[in-house]
C-alpha cells in the first residue's frame, strides 16, 4: 500500500521499488550507516554481521527457489559447500584472483544445482526435497573421498585470504566491506530479479505449476533456471564464506545448515526479498543470544549448566520454526507489511 | 563367494533395523500425508529413555519395555497434537518444515536432559559372534533382526485383524470418506503418531544395545529415508522389502567397491528411484503430470 497522498500517475512510478522521498533518505541513511559502521563497531559485532551477510546471500538465492519458484530444497549448505571449494581450490591451487574465483564459485555451484535440480522435472514437493537432501549427503561425501590430495579430504583445506587489485582483505573489518558490498549487489538483484519476466514466471509456477505450463511457461527451463540462481547464489555465498574463514572442511556443511537456510526463509517470509533480510538477522541474533545467556543460565541451574550450551540453540530454533509454520506462516515481513499499512493509515482504520 | 554371502547377511541384518526406522516413517506417511523427517531422532529419545529405566533405574528390561513403550505413547499423541494438528490442510513445505524443526528440537532436548556423551546398555543377548561355516554374524544384529521382523509381524497382524487398524486403513485410504463414515481421522493421526514413537522406541533400545546411545544415533533414521522410497511411502511391506534392499546396497557397496561408499550407498539409490519410479515398487501411483 502507498503511503497516504501518493499516487500513480505514470508507468515508471507505478515500478519504481522506492517510491518517495522519505524511502529514498531511508535507503541512503540505512546503506550509509552501514558501511560506516566498521568504525564504531567492536571485531565480535563485526564477525556476527559478516556471518549475517554471507548467510543473507545463500537465503536469498533459497528464496527464490522455495519461496518465489515454489521448490523444496534442502541441500543448500552443499551447493554452498560446491562454491567454496571451487574458489578455494582456483586461488590456492590455481592462483588465479579473487574476482575470477568468486563468480566462477557460483557458476560451478549453479552447475551443480542443476544436476540435482533435474529430478525436479518429474516430482515435486516432498519427493524434490528428498532428491536435494541426497545432494546433502553426496556432495560433501565427494569432497572428502574423491581426490582427497587436492581437496585435503576430511581435515579441508586453507584458503589464502581474498584480494582484489592488491588490496588483500584480512581483517574482520575489509571482510565486512567485502561481504556487505556483496550481500548489497545480490539483494538488488534477487529484488528485481522477480520483478522480470522471469520472476513472474517463477511465481506461476509456484501457484499452479499446470496453469503455468497452459500459459506458455516452460517448466522445464524455468524450474532448472531457479535451480541454477539458487544454486549461483549458494556458490557466491560459499566462496565469501571461504575465504573469510581462510579453511574450510565438508563439516561446515551439513544438512543442519541447510535446515537453517530454510528456517531463516520461513522465520522472514517467504516470496520476499526483505523477508530473507529479517529472517536470516532474527535466527543468526537468536543463536548470538543463545550464546551469551547460556552461561548465566547455566550459573542458575548447575545441573544444566554442561549442557545447556549445546542443547538451547537447536531446541529454541525447532521451537521458533514450529511456533511461526503454525502463528505467523507468511513470516516477520508480513508482520512488517502490516504494521507500514496501520502506520500509513493512522489515523483511520482503513 | 564367502565374501558375497558374508556382506549379503550382514547387509540383510542392517537392514532389518532400517526397515523397522522405515515402518514407522510410513505408518504416519500412510495415515497424515506427513513425512516423519524427526523418526530418527525418535529413535534416539527411545532409546535413551529406556537407557534411563534400564541402567539408571535398575529395571529388569521386561519392566522398563513396557514403561518405555507408554511413555513414548504419550510422546506420540503430544506431538501430534501440539505440533502437527495445527497444521492440518497446510503447504507442503509447513509439514516437511515441521517434522526438521521437530527433529531439532528433539536433539537439543535430548542433550539438555542426558548430555551428547554416549550411553551403554547393559548386555541384553548374548555377544558371542554366530559362525555358519566360514561366514560371521553378529549376534546383536541377529536379534535386533529377529526383533524387528517380529514387530512387523505384531503390526500386519494388528492392521489386519483389529478394528483400530481398520479404521487406520480406512483414513489412509481417504480421509474425507472416512470423516463422513464415522471415523475421527484426527483421533487416527494422533494415534498412529503413538504407535510410530513406540515402533521407534523399540528400535531404539535394539540399536542401543548393539553400539549405546548418543545424541548421534538421531541420523539413522537418514537411512530408513530412501529404504521408504524404495517401497513406496504408502506400503507396509514395502517398508521392509526397501529397509532389506538398502542395507544390502550399502553391505555390498562398501564390502566391494569401498568401505566409505556404503555411507552414501543408500542415497544414490535414492537419486535413481526418484529419477526413474518415483513411487517406489510398491507405492501408489498418482497419476499427476507436471
Amino acid at each position: 500500500m502507498l503511503p497516504s497522498g501518493t499516487y500513480n500517475v505514470s508507468y515508471s512510478q507505478d515500478m519504481a521499488i522506492v517510491r518517495t522521498r522519505l524511502q529514498w533518505v531511508v535507503l541512503v541513511a540505512f546503506l550509509v550507516a552501514l558501511f560506516a559502521l566498521p568504525r564504531f563497531a567492536s571485531g565480535h559485532v563485526l564477525s556476527v554481521l559478516n556471518g549475517i551477510g554471507i548467510m543473507l546471500i545463500a537465503v536469498h538465492g533459497l528464496n527464490i527457489l522455495t519461496g518465489y519458484t515454489g521448490q523444496i530444497s534442502l541441500g543448500q549448505a552443499a551447493f554452498m559447500a560446491v562454491g567454496a571449494y571451487t574458489s578455494a581450490l582456483l586461488t590456492a591451487r590455481l592462483h588465479l584472483p579473487f574476482w575470477i574465483a568468486l563468480p566462477s564459485a557460483g557458476v560451478s555451484a549453479g552447475a551443480v544445482g542443476l544436476v540435482f535440480g533435474l529430478p525436479s522435472v518429474r516430482i515435486k514437493g516432498f519427493y524434490l526435497a528428498m532428491a536435494t537432501l541426497a545432494a546433502q549427503f553426496i556432495i560433501p561425501w565427494m569432497f572428502i573421498h574423491v581426490r582427497a590430495d587436492i581437496t585435503g579430504g576430511v581435515s579441508g583445506m586453507v584458503v589464502p585470504p581474498a584480494s582484489l587489485g592488491g588490496f588483500i582483505f584480512k581483517s574482520q573489518e575489509s571482510m565486512y566491506f567485502l561481504v556487505m558490498s556483496v550481500a548489497v549487489a545480490m539483494t538488488f538483484f534477487a529484488k528485481n530479479l522477480v520483478r522480470t519476466r522471469t520472476g513472474r514466471a517463477f511465481v506461476a509456477i509456484r501457484d499452479n505449476d499446470i496453469a503455468a505450463e497452459a500459459m506458455g511457461i516452460n517448466l522445464f527451463t524455468y524450474k532448472l533456471l531457479a535451480f541454477f540462481i539458487c544454486s549461483f547464489y549458494a556458490g557466491v555465498a560459499g566462496s565469501l564464506w571461504a575465504h573469510w574463514m581462510r579453511a574450510i572442511n565438508p563439516d561446515h556443511f551439513t544438512l543442519m545448515d541447510s535446515i537453517w537456510y530454510v528456517g531463516m526463509v520461513i522465520v522472514g517470509g517467504m516470496g520476499s526479498t526483505l523477508g530473507a533480510i529479517l529472517g536470516t538477522t532474527f535466527l543468526r541474533l537468536l543463536s548470538e543470544l543463545v550464546m551469551t545467556v547460556s552461561p548465566q543460565i547455566g550459573r542458575h541451574f548447575p545441573v544444566l549448566a554442561a549442557n545447556i550450551l549445546a542443547a538451547l540453540g537447536p531446541m529454541l530454533f525447532g521451537l521458533v520454526i514450529i511456533l511461526f509454520l503454525i502463528f505467523e506462516p507468511r513470516g516477520l515481513a508480513h508482520r512488517w507489511e502490516l504494521f507500514k499499512a496501520s502506520y500509513r493509515l493512522h489515523p483511520f482504520a482503513h | 563367494m564367502t565374501n558375497l554371502l558374508q556382506f549379503l547377511l550382514t547387509g540383510i541384518l542392517v537392514g532389518g533395523v532400517y526397515a523397522l526406522i522405515a515402518l514407522g516413517l510410513v505408518l504416519i506417511y500412510k495415515s497424515s500425508r506427513v513425512f516423519n523427517f524427526a523418526q530418527g531422532d525418535l529413535v534416539m529419545l527411545g532409546g535413551f529413555v529406556t537407557w534411563t529405566l534400564v541402567a539408571r533405574l535398575g529395571l529388569p528390561l521386561w519392566a522398563s519395555l513396557p514403561v518405555a513403550l507408554a511413555l513414548a505413547w504419550v510422546a506420540g499423541l503430544l506431538v501430534e497434537r501440539l505440533a502437527l494438528r495445527p497444521l492440518i490442510g497446510q503447504p507442503i513445505l509447513a509439514a516437511v518444515m515441521v517434522t526438521l524443526a521437530l527433529s531439532y528440537f528433539f536433539k537439543g532436548f535430548t542433550i539438555l536432559l542426558w548430555s551428547a556423551d554416549r550411553r551403554v546398555f547393559p548386555e541384553f543377548f548374548p555377544t558371542a559372534p554366530v559362525k555358519l561355516g566360514e561366514i560371521v554374524l553378529s549376534q546383536h544384529l541377529l536379534w535386533t533382526f529377529v526383533v524387528s521382523v517380529l514387530a512387523f509381524g505384531l503390526l500386519t497382524i494388528f492392521f489386519w485383524r483389529t478394528k483400530a487398524g481398520l479404521l487406520m486403513r480406512a483414513a489412509a485410504e481417504d480421509h474425507q470418506v472416512a470423516q463422513s463414515m464415522g471415523i475421527s481421522v484426527k483421533g487416527v493421526f494422533a494415534f498412529t503418531w503413538s504407535i510410530a514413537a513406540m515402533v521407534a522406541t523399540l528400535g531404539g533400545l535394539l540399536l542401543g544395545s548393539i553400539n549405546g546411545v548418543d545424541p548421534t544415533l538421531g541420523a539413522i533414521g537418514l537411512k530408513a529415508f530412501p529404504a521408504v522410497l524404495v517401497g513406496g511411502l504408502e506400503s507396509i511391506p514395502g517398508a521392509l522389502i526397501g529397509g532389506l534392499t538398502v542395507g544390502i546396497v550399502e553391505g555390498l557397496a562398501a564390502g566391494f567397491i569401498d568401505p566409505s561408499l556404503g555411507e552414501i550407498a543408500p542415497f544414490l539409490v535414492l537419486l535413481l528411484i526418484l529419477l526413474f519410479k518415483p513411487q517406489g515398487l510398491f507405492g501408489l501411483k498418482r497419476i499427476e503430470r507436471v
